[in-house]
């Protein structure tokens, strides 16, 4: 359980983190998506007390993290920037962590072993690829068995393989009853493993929402039908649930809250021939655009300059 | 009369006990600094060097000045008032860049890497990590600089045995001396933890460390010479060499208050790592 009480950081004039207010649950895989720049990281570092807020708090299950007596026990995190020394082995980065907690080498080896990194545990973590590096942040994270585990982009570098091992990992993880909070600035990865959205962009706080809500209000699943005679297609469509919209003097209308099948059943039924029947869902990813088309921080221009 | 019903539901277990074995321990953050200074090439090399230069350079010393005693020829000025002992300890000055340019490179490679993310994650008391790093890395330098001044007096006095020089272990504050040079490394170590985490820089600590014990002697000079007695003697470098020097001439500390001295720079850089490192984000 992480709780964020209006926490605030300034950097000199700039606010990279403004007034935020999330709580994020045990038993879920909570989602922490916005653009680059909108203070993901900031608040991620905040929790496990890396930068101090400049006001406002961050509890873990009710403590300031560097409170408790056993932190690596309580929150395990991955952080986006590298956090190992180049010329120490993995073997060795995590038992130097261990040593601190008391962790046996048992435990070493056995999140060496989940993670897959069995076969260069002894080799200099400096050499090693992107995604092995991402591994073997994930088993510092999971080192101390913590009840809430804390990602920052883990899916960034990794090839397919390494990308549906984190899903897994990450609904395995809140499958066990444990808080899973993972920040990523793709909506497309999020969409397939989080249960809940905190949508933050310029450091604010633009949605806290399940991904079907954010579908449902960003339009939900639209069917567009044209059929011959518009009128009386929308009246035998209509019930509780379903919208109906359409342009005056247009055969084609848009339903929502029917199925496809469904709305060419009914017409069936009724004897109403139909042009045309699409079923348009829209896309999580332009829901996310959608909301945090205000708050980018780097807007990349769509027109080419023209020389002067 | 009414009866009060307590009516809330009983306490619900919490959702984990904590595993009371593991718990941060000061004792434990020695352990894991302890692991991660043995853990790097870099130390293995860097005490090798330190332990080298006393050894080689106070070998070829006595080596040096024994020839020159054969030739016949008028001593080098250089040498003429030399011991055994200060010949043996020739090597100090370079063994002290060593030793503290190591002790630097142990707090601010945590920086230059993002090691420091995890070593604070683990421990976000974070003081007890400055502590345990100084006191793990100053009692190597002091085992590592006692012993090489040890083993380089035994070999320089095998050298120069049955010269004029000729100096034994027992001979008065010699084996106290040698074990001064122990300590003054040890607090050069301690200073280089300190600036190193101050600094969070190799660049920058290594920077102050020489300039703090090479280049701020040599600045002595430009001062007014009624400055100059008063200031010199405790500036680390002369404070750490009265700790071993076996002959205090006038306008030098006593071992004691050299070694007074020293500890106060010492403790100084520590604080000012200690203020850094509590109050900067990692």
């Amino acid at each position: 359980m992480i709780e964020a009480r209006q926490l605030t950081k300034r950097y000199g004039d700039k606010t990279a983190v403004d007034g935020v207010d999330f709580t994020v649950r045990p038993g879920a895989v909570t989602g922490f998506l916005g653009p680059n720049g909108a203070g993901k990281s900031t608040t991620m570092r905040m929790i496990i007390g890396l930068d101090a807020p400049t006001s406002g708090t961050v509890t873990v299950n009710g403590r300031r993290y560097a409170r408790h007596a056993a932190p690596l026990h309580e929150v395990g995190a991955l952080l986006e920037a590298r956090s190992i020394h180049p010329g120490r082995s993995a073997f060795d980065h995590l038992m130097a962590l261990a040593y601190t907690h008391g962790i046996t080498r048992a435990r070493v080896t056995e999140v060496i072993a989940l993670t897959g990194l069995e076969s260069v545990a002894r080799k200099r973590a400096g050499a090693f690829s992107l995604g092995m590096g991402q591994r073997l942040g994930i088993a510092a994270a999971l080192l101390g068995d913590p009840q809430t585990i804390m990602l920052d982009e883990p899916v960034n570098g990794l090839d397919p393989e390494g990308v549906r091992w984190i899903r897994n990992l990450l609904t395995g993880l809140a499958a066990e009853g444990r808080t899973v909070f993972v920040s990523s600035h793709l909506m497309s990865e999020m969409a397939l493993v989080a249960d809940h959205l905190i949508i933050v962009g310029r450091g604010r706080v633009l949605a806290d929402t399940t991904v079907g809500e954010l579908v449902r209000q960003a339009g939900g699943d639209t069917v567009v039908v044209a059929a011959a005679d518009p009128a009386a297609l929308r009246r035998v469509l209509a019930g509780p649930g379903v919208t109906i919209t359409g342009q005056p003097g247009s055969e084609q209308l848009s339903v929502t809250g029917l199925s496809a099948r469904a709305i060419g059943l009914t017409a069936a039924e009724h004897g109403l021939a139909l042009f045309e029947l699409t079923p348009k869902s829209v896309s999580l990813e332009e829901a996310f655009m959608d909301l945090t088309k205000e708050s980018v921080e780097y807007h990349s221009a769509t027109t080419t300059a023209r020389a002067a | 009369m009414s009866i009060i019903a307590d009516t809330r539901p009983a306490e619900t277990a919490p959702a984990r006990a904590v595993d009371p074995r593991l718990k941060v321990t000061g004792r434990r953050v020695l352990r894991s600094e302890w692991a991660k200074l043995w853990s790097l090439r870099s130390t293995w090399i860097t005490l090798g060097l330190g332990l080298l230069f006393l050894l080689a350079f106070g070998t070829i010393a006595a080596f040096r000045y024994k020839s020159m005693l054969n030739s016949g020829q008028p001593m080098d000025p250089d040498f003429a008032d030399a011991t055994t002992y200060t010949l043996a300890l020739f090597g100090v000055p370079f063994s002290l860049i060593a030793l503290g340019v190591l002790g630097v490179l142990t707090a601010s490679g945590e920086y230059t890497t993002g090691m420091i993310r995890s070593t604070l994650a683990a421990v976000p008391r974070r003081l007890p990590v400055l502590w345990s790093k100084a006191a793990v890395y100053g009692v190597l330098a002091f085992v590592t600089a006692a012993a090489g001044a040890l083993i380089g007096f035994l070999i320089s006095n095998g050298v120069l045995s049955g010269t004029a020089i000729s100096m034994s272990l027992s001979d008065g504050g010699v084996l106290r001396g040698l074990l001064g040079v122990g300590v003054y490394l040890g607090l050069v170590g301690v200073i280089g933890v300190a600036l190193g985490t101050l600094l969070r820089s190799t660049a920058g600590g290594i920077s102050a460390l020489v300039g703090a014990f090479m280049l701020v002697p040599l600045l002595m000079s430009l001062l007014p010479k009624s400055w100059r007695t008063d200031i010199t003697p405790y500036l680390p470098s002369n404070a750490g060499e009265s700790i071993y020097s076996l002959h205090h001439a006038a306008g030098t500390l006593s071992s004691g208050a050299g070694l007074l001295v020293l500890l106060g720079w010492t403790a100084l850089a520590l604080g000012g790592a200690a203020y850094r490192l509590i109050r900067s984000d990692a």
